[in-house]
């Protein structure tokens, strides 16, 4: 095997990172595919929550890096999916205790290990960021249809550029489609006419995502959510299927004629 | 000193390290870089180094390789300083610094541009993004948009072929004769000279736009047509 690293940033905090790698790594499992997360945010650890392992926790990417463990002993494996794994951030230290060439090191030695590499991004651009796209082979950006997350998310596509890194993808995360319709909010057009990259998937603004990420189960494992069909579209995405980004001969539901009228 | 210990130069700054280069080569100076920094590794450990290659052109890789090796080595590079329009935009594109609070002496901070006529301009050929500034002693063209949260800031005309979203200022040194123009001028804030404009609100079908200082002394906004 030969694994792809994702890495998933943003800039802004907030926008929903954690919760799109989370749902992004559960889809890609389900589906078949090896997939090994990394949460890059250490000291403000997250992604054990979501993904509902946070008691599970022995060994963490620090121990990895210091020698203190081997990789596979911090690989926790997910509690219902056997072919998803977390490598837990440290909380008790900062993210000086990482450099782009541990990255580098941990990425190469995963490659041989699964499919796909997800790396959860710190918000900012500061060291985390510069270590979570280190040893990245595509960037995915994800935003909120809001102004400040728009400029934050141009920003870190710029610094992408000048990394070498681009192009990179774009996830719009919590679009709701009645408020762009009434002009309260940026249409998904608005935010792709301004940062004009490729967009990966519109995640539309939905109450189950909060519920999942408390209780520990990612939407994208709900079949009736329309954000976990969302995220799962953009797994599939993700391994090169072509999705269309509105099925409508499926049902013609309120919230895809919704969907319709929003333009996607 | 010894003859590798000339090509670099390191000393004390308030807030850390700053190395200067000389004009060898950069591959040269990278090594004697480095190995002054792996023969004292505790005088080096957590400091902050700005960087000044005077007029040494350096590339994104190059930056990057650099600041990835100093990393390594517990430094945290935070700004490069460079007589090269080249060298600072590739600086700013990485988040670093290209000033540092003891400025460099008026003279050598000012690239040749007086000498080389009123033709002089830079000719940036992508999207500026957020975060970028690119300032320059001339005239500044742009074949892309200027995205909000970018700025140019030139002392002749600013032409953008696309859309100006972000912050444009003309004339810097004063000079009221210049222009800015662009296929979509809706820019954050808009200065000629030390008048400013400010919020022009995007139109839904733009036309080109030109900006100037009129007979009165007034900065105004006219369309643009051919003939």
């Amino acid at each position: 095997m030969t694994a792809q690293i994702i890495t998933i940033t943003s800039g802004k905090g907030g926008v929903g990172k954690t919760t799109a790698v989370a749902n992004l790594a559960v889809a890609l499992a389900a589906n078949g595919s090896k997939v090994v997360c990394i949460d890059g945010d250490i000291g403000l650890r997250n992604l054990d929550v979501i993904l509902g392992l946070e008691n599970r926790i022995v060994y963490d990417i620090v121990d990895v890096i210091e020698g203190r463990c081997r990789l596979k002993q911090a690989m926790i494996r997910d509690k219902k999916i056997s072919n998803l794994y977390l490598i837990p951030a440290a909380q008790a230290r900062d993210k000086n205790a990482v450099s782009a060439s541990d990255m580098n090191r941990l990425a190469k030695d995963l490659r041989s290990e699964c499919d796909y590499v997800l790396i959860d991004s710190p918000a900012g651009i500061e060291r985390g960021f510069k270590n979570a796209i280190a040893a990245a082979d595509r960037v995915i950006v994800v935003t909120n249809p809001e102004v400040s997350a728009v400029r934050d998310a141009d920003r870190v596509i710029g610094i992408l550029e000048a990394e070498g890194k681009g192009p990179a993808s774009l996830i719009l995360n919590r679009l709701n489609p009645a408020m762009v319709k009434k002009n309260d909010m940026l249409s998904a057009d608005d935010v792709l006419d301004l940062l004009a990259i490729e967009l990966i998937g519109i995640v539309p603004e939905d109450e189950g995502v909060i519920v999942g990420s408390n209780r520990g189960t990612p939407v994208s494992t709900d079949p009736k959510s329309r954000a976990g069909q969302a995220f799962r579209n953009i797994a599939r995405r993700i391994t090169g299927e072509d999705v269309p980004f509105l099925d409508l001969d499926k049902s013609g539901s309120l919230w895809e004629r919704i969907q319709k009228l929003a333009g996607r | 000193m010894d003859e590798t210990n000339s090509l670099i130069q390191i000393k004390g700054l308030r807030d850390g390290l700053l190395v200067s280069l000389s004009d060898a080569s950069w591959d040269e100076q990278l090594a004697v870089l480095i190995s002054r920094v792996d023969a004292q590794p505790s005088f080096f450990q957590g400091a902050r180094l700005a960087l000044d290659v005077s007029s040494q052109v350096l590339h994104v890789d190059e930056l990057v390789d650099l600041r990835d090796k100093l990393s390594e080595r517990g430094i945290s590079l935070w700004a490069v300083i460079s007589e090269s329009p080249t060298t600072e935009q590739t600086s700013q594109l990485l988040g670093l610094a290209t000033r540092i609070s003891k400025p460099r002496p008026q003279e050598s901070r000012k690239f040749a541009v007086d000498d080389l006529g009123e033709g002089t301009a830079l000719f940036i050929e992508r999207t500026l993004r957020s975060g970028t500034r690119i300032e320059f002693a001339g005239h500044v063209v742009v074949l892309g948009d200027v995205n909000p949260g970018a700025e140019i800031v030139a002392r002749g005309n600013i032409i953008i072929w696309g859309r100006l979203r972000g912050v444009a200022h003309a004339g810097a040194k004063n000079d009221r004769e210049t222009v800015v123009c662009a296929l979509d001028l809706s820019p954050m804030q808009l200065r000629i000279a030390d008048e400013t404009l400010s919020a022009i609100v995007p139109r839904s079908k733009p036309t080109p736009q030109l900006a100037r200082i009129d007979e009165k002394g007034k900065l105004l906004v006219e369309n643009w047509s051919a003939g």
